[in-house]
């Protein structure tokens, strides 16, 4: 090895230093703290002090009691990755290959609403969703609803507010998956004669896996763990995990039950994200 | 066009023609015409190469033949059928594109077997494997297009284009990418496989040795039209117009004056000197034009040398730069009316060289010699032509 080599070494090393650091003081530590925590006595409170028992039982009564609201996470998650798939790969399409001049403009536009607070997002769904509101009320002129029908406080109104939040994070990725690919390969598959559709499924779509991952990815995790959704357009009565979390945390004071939920919701995540990676089987293409 | 009238095949529209036959096609994009009312048949079973520098409307005529460009008015017909609108994905047109355009998550199998799963082949693998063997890659069919050399990539995007037995096979510049030597034994495959399995080649390229090396036949394409079109030594030995003249190899043009015009030969007062040229060979009706002569057809000697060639002799002339290249010496010189001529003679060791400064005789065959139209500019195609 040369010496600029080894040089280059400790340069690329001392790079890494910072981020490892932040992620090593605000990541492995807190972490390692919610293991612990998971494991202490329940019985224990803020006044009297935990005591550490390594009480594994902590994750069978969180199964046990909580079992709904996880699914229920879990399921909303994955229904708005999907719409937002669906809805982000459009738009990502459109804004690579047929936006022209417009692509940047349109890219921002696709940013915009980040520069409006995420509360007061969610919160103008209300409005959009409320019982008296246009949406509603064309529904039930058509007969979608019932006369008594809402969208407020309804599952539909949570995976509508997940999806609206969350469609950024599916559009960016994608774009720039899509954006990437090479016009030429798409002409070169209508000459070897497949029909645009054949090709868009044998061409396209493979070559821009890379970033139907990561924007599911970058979609999933976050809608699963998040409440703000739930909270202000769901029903108290369809909790979803991150609420019950919170509440044992502030409201309840069951450190060891709030942790063993956060490491459960935590472990299921990657298991999940594992073997969806896999399936996808683009290992190589990440 | 004057150049089709005189096609030996040439027939009524009518007549179903079985080669690709182009005719008045005309592409106009918003701001200029790439191609301009384009008429051109080639033959089934030829090679055909569409040469011309860049911009001049070969690559834009290539793709609406492979369907990837709609034409603004004209028809193309391929073996009788109008494929003017057909969609690419339904005509019998395979493109090698410029830059090969392989397909990157298939690997080189799956990359030249993606033509023949689209219209679900029998037997793919067995075409596939006799393809990879003409092409010479057997051993790579399981490797990424990307772990594979341009040489090889090139020679996956000809498999790929091939294994569908196109009525037509079109190469879109397919050797630009490779470095000169590669490029040459390319050259040679590709004339060898196409003899091989006998398609129509249509070539695109700006190289005039590519297509003079590969083609049987040569269109030279400048501004959106054929310039014109023929057997490559044809173009070489009797190009109709400077742009030819110059664009395919190099020429001397010399200004001059009709003297006289008989059956058979074209007197010219080129300043101050007669000289003939074979009517077969005058392309102007005018009663000026351009003497043009290939600088290997000129012959240098000494003043007063008698030298094999009766008839065209043009004394005077001072040796002003002299150039070994190995194979030939290449001199430029300066004649009395101020024009410097290129001589390039083949260095057979039998003469000696001469050096710079030194007065000279420069002599040639009347039948190779050629006269233009004296409107045209001496310079066309020129630089393009050294450029490329």
């Amino acid at each position: 090895m040369s010496d600029t080599e080894r040089r280059r070494g400790k340069v690329g090393y001392l790079l890494l230093l910072p981020a490892v650091l932040w992620l090593g003081l605000f990541f492995v530590v807190p972490f390692y703290s919610l293991l612990a925590t998971s494991l202490f006595d329940q019985s224990g409170s803020d006044f009297r002090g935990y005591e550490m028992d390594y009480a594994f039982g902590n994750y069978v009564d969180v199964l046990r009691d909580y079992w709904q609201p996880l699914v229920r996470s879990l399921l909303y998650g994955a229904i708005a990755t999907a719409i937002c798939l669906v809805l982000g790969y459009v738009l990502a399409y459109a804004i690579a290959f047929k936006a022209g001049r417009w692509k940047n403009l349109m890219l921002v536009l696709v940013i915009a609403p980040f520069f409006t607070s995420f509360l007061i997002r969610t919160l103008s769904w209300k409005l959009i969703l409320s019982d008296d509101g246009f949406i509603v009320n064309v529904l039930q002129a058509v007969h979608l609803l019932g006369d008594d029908g809402r969208l407020l406080a309804t599952p539909v109104a949570v995976v509508a507010g997940l999806t609206y939040n969350f469609l950024p994070f599916m559009v960016l990725p994608l774009f720039a998956s899509i954006d990437k690919i090479d016009h030429r390969l798409i002409e070169a598959s209508g000459d070897l004669y497949a029909h645009p559709v054949v090709g868009f499924f044998k061409v396209t779509w493979p070559l821009s896996l890379p970033g139907v991952v990561s924007g599911t990815l970058l979609t999933f995790i976050p809608a699963v763990g998040d409440y703000i959704n739930a909270q202000l357009l769901g029903s108290t009565n369809q909790r979803v995990i991150g609420s019950v979390i919170e509440s044992q945390f502030t409201d309840a004071n069951n450190y060891p039950v709030a942790a063993a939920l956060s490491m459960v919701l935590m472990a299921l995540i990657v298991v999940m994200v594992l073997v969806y990676v896999r399936r996808a089987g683009t290992e190589e293409l990440l | 066009m004057s150049l089709l009238a005189e096609a030996p095949d040439q027939v009524a529209d009518d007549t179903p023609y079985d080669g690709l036959r182009l005719r008045s096609v005309t592409k106009a994009f918003a701001s200029f015409t790439a191609v301009d009312g384009l008429d051109l048949d080639v033959p089934r079973g030829s090679f055909f190469a569409l040469l011309g520098p860049s911009g001049c409307g070969k690559t834009t005529t290539l793709r609406m033949v492979a369907g990837l460009e709609t034409p603004t008015s004209g028809s193309i017909t391929l073996a009788g059928q109008d494929i003017t609108y057909a969609k690419p994905y339904r005509r019998p047109v395979n493109t090698v594109f410029q830059s090969y355009a392989l397909f990157p998550h298939l690997d080189i199998f799956e990359n030249v077997a993606f033509g023949l799963r689209r219209r679900r082949s029998a037997d793919v693998k067995t075409q596939v494997h006799e393809m990879l063997e003409l092409v010479e890659l057997t051993s790579q069919a399981r490797k990424k297009p990307a772990q594979l050399s341009g040489g090889q990539q090139q020679r996956v995007a000809l498999a790929r284009a091939l294994i569908n037995k196109p009525e037509v096979l079109l190469l879109d510049e397919p050797l630009g990418a490779l470095d000169l030597k590669l490029r040459r034994s390319m050259q040679i495959e590709i004339k060898r496989i196409q003899t091989e399995v006998g398609l129509t080649f249509v070539h695109v390229t700006h190289d005039q040795e590519e297509a003079m090396t590969m083609a049987d036949t040569v269109a030279v394409m400048n501004k959106g039209l054929i310039e014109q079109m023929g057997a490559p030594a044809e173009l070489y030995e009797n190009p109709r117009s400077t742009f030819v003249a110059n664009f395919l190899g190099q020429s001397n043009l010399i200004e001059g004056a009709v003297l006289s015009r008989s059956a058979d030969v074209t007197t010219v007062d080129m300043q101050g000197i007669s000289v003939s040229v074979p009517t077969g060979r005058t392309h102007t009706d005018d009663a000026a034009g351009w003497v043009g002569i290939r600088p290997e057809k000129v012959l240098i000697g000494e003043e007063g040398e008698a030298l094999d060639a009766p008839g065209n002799t043009i004394p005077g002339g001072v040796v002003s730069d002299v150039s070994f290249v190995g194979v030939s010496t290449q001199y430029l010189v300066r004649m009395p009316w101020g024009q410097e001529l290129q001589v390039f003679e083949q260095n057979t060791g039998r003469r000696r060289r001469f050096a710079p400064g030194e007065r000279v005789e420069l002599s040639w065959r009347p039948e190779y010699a050629f006269l233009l139209d004296r409107s045209q500019d001496a310079g066309a195609g020129a630089v393009a032509g050294v450029l490329a």
